[in-house]
């Protein structure tokens, strides 16, 4: 069973959201994604001050498998990213909620991160796949 | 409807994550890929590959019919038990397979072919098979278990049957040995030495527990298609298929060009195309930047031309990415791929990246 921790949000394409205390909002992969996925060897991070609209693909992840899109779970800017990933892009899967996190964002919408799935909508949604 | 082999079970038992493989339901990994990888460079890993296609050849007429079907010459086979790497051609020079046969008796060769080529090739050899006396039998109440890495050879002899091991244990690379119905190849697809072995599939169970016993981890297709790719081994319908000839997919070796009287399928072609000299070869490709070759990206060689990555991946030996590429034959040392939108720069090179667990570039 993968972990899905309470204090995030989820969308239908496996990114987690948490909501921090600045009022910025980090952003990674599931557990569940990064199981799916695999060996993670490269991530193409997005560039920051960017923008990007909901639902677009903003960076990559590349296993061994295959590469996979990212998408943007809710409208903003991109503030920061996680530089440890460029050397250790691995960590999504040791660590995916924690220093597996891929970059955070400044929501254009306070409001829309109540938009997204919490952990029990998630795990009823991957239980169905 | 897909199909299953007789170690199924095994692979669930182990918590292989099974995915669909030209009509089989394989393991691409128990867990981790890269883990796989680094166990069969190591140490030891195995791999259930008994979906491929086993084709028992037998009957005076062999010989000659397989210096007919094969571009390579089964006549340097001198000794019973040794093996050769061959393309099957058509007419027009272009790879129906490619596969390994051995040389079991006068009247008696083994031929290992592709699964997800099975039925043209049954259909083709068949057609070809008409005017010469030959029976070919498949043999799909066989198992076969690739047992690969530096200590894997010293492992599976105590796993092997007392005749079977003794029969083994003196074989030389690329040769073969049989006991009853069991048959062990010293043969593989990894880079690394190791045995192939063949076996009733109502054994198959068993001895894959007394590898596990010896040592040996299970290993996914995933990781052999990482450790082939590194060792630079082609992968069929990936990196040559019937519309490119050997000579353009880094296979001219396996053609055997004398005696110049032999014709063999597919002869014409590519000696034309010899002539003129080819136009595409297959390289290697070593990124230097950051990022993951994948099959189908664009390769551009400047003042050159264009061409295309056959088959990549991110190499857990060299941590980086290597491919495989047909590109116009004029290309030299360096190029650039494309890979979304950007252009990284890759290193050409002679398409072997890793051979007995040792990195062969600089």
């Amino acid at each position: 069973m993968s972990e899905i921790p309470n204090d995030m949000y989820y969308t239908r394409t496996h990114e987690w959201v948490r909501l921090e205390d600045d009022g910025t909002v980090t952003v990674g992969i599931s557990d569940h994604a990064q199981e799916l996925l695999g060996d993670i060897v490269f991530v193409e991070l997005p560039e920051v001050d960017s923008e990007y609209a909901a639902e677009d693909a903003c960076c990559v992840v590349e296993s061994v498998k295959a590469a996979s899109d990212i998408y943007m779970p809710i409208t903003g800017e991109v503030v920061d990213t996680n530089q440890a990933l460029v050397e250790e892009p691995d960590l999504i899967n040791s660590s995916p909620y924690d220093d597996g996190w891929i970059f955070k964002i400044r929501p254009a919408d306070d409001e829309d991160i109540g938009q997204l799935m919490d952990a029990s909508t998630y795990e009823a949604e991957i239980a169905d796949e | 409807m897909s199909q299953k082999t007789a170690l199924y079970d095994k692979h669930l038992y182990h918590g292989g994550k099974i995915v669909d493989f030209a009509g089989w339901d394989m393991p691409i990994n128990y867990g981790s890929q890269i883990e796989e990888h680094h166990q069969v460079r190591r140490d030891a890993g195995m791999f259930d590959v008994s979906h491929m296609t086993v084709l028992d050849l037998k009957g005076n007429g062999v010989i000659p019919f397989l210096q007919y079907l094969l571009a390579n010459d089964v006549a340097r086979l001198k000794q019973a038990g040794k093996a050769l790497y061959s393309c099957m051609l058509n007419e027009k020079g272009g790879v129906i397979d490619d596969l390994i046969v051995y040389y079991m008796q006068d009247d008696w060769f083994r031929m290992v072919v592709n699964a997800a080529t099975r039925d043209k090739d049954i259909t083709w050899i068949q057609q070809q098979a008409e005017k010469f006396n030959i029976d070919i039998n498949e043999r799909d109440d066989l198992a076969m278990i690739a047992v690969q890495g530096p200590r894997a050879r010293e492992k599976a002899l105590q796993a092997l049957p007392i005749d079977v091991s003794q029969a083994a244990a003196d074989l030389d690379r690329f040769f073969g040995a049989d006991s009853g119905e069991w048959f062990v190849g010293r043969t593989g697809y990894t880079g690394e030495d190791g045995f192939e072995i063949m076996l009733p599939e109502s054994e198959a169970a068993e001895f894959w527990d007394a590898l596990i016993e010896a040592g040996i981890s299970p290993c996914g297709l995933g990781a052999r298609d990482t450790l082939r790719l590194e060792a630079g081994m082609n992968l069929y319908g990936t990196d040559m298929d019937e519309s490119t000839s050997p000579l353009i997919s880094g296979l001219g070796w396996t053609i055997a060009w004398q005696p110049a009287e032999r014709n063999f399928i597919g002869r014409e072609a590519v000696e034309a195309e010899k002539e003129k000299g080819p136009e595409q070869k297959l390289v290697g490709l070593v990124l230097d930047d950051k990022g993951v070759l994948r099959g189908h990206q664009k390769v551009i060689v400047e003042g050159v031309g264009e061409g295309e990555v056959t088959s990549g991946t991110f190499s857990p030996t060299l941590k980086q990415a290597i491919a495989m590429a047909r590109v116009p034959a004029a290309t030299a040392e360096q190029c650039k791929v494309e890979i979304r939108g950007k252009l990284l720069s890759a290193r050409v090179i002679k398409p072997v990246f890793v051979r007995d667990g040792q990195s062969c570039i600089e």
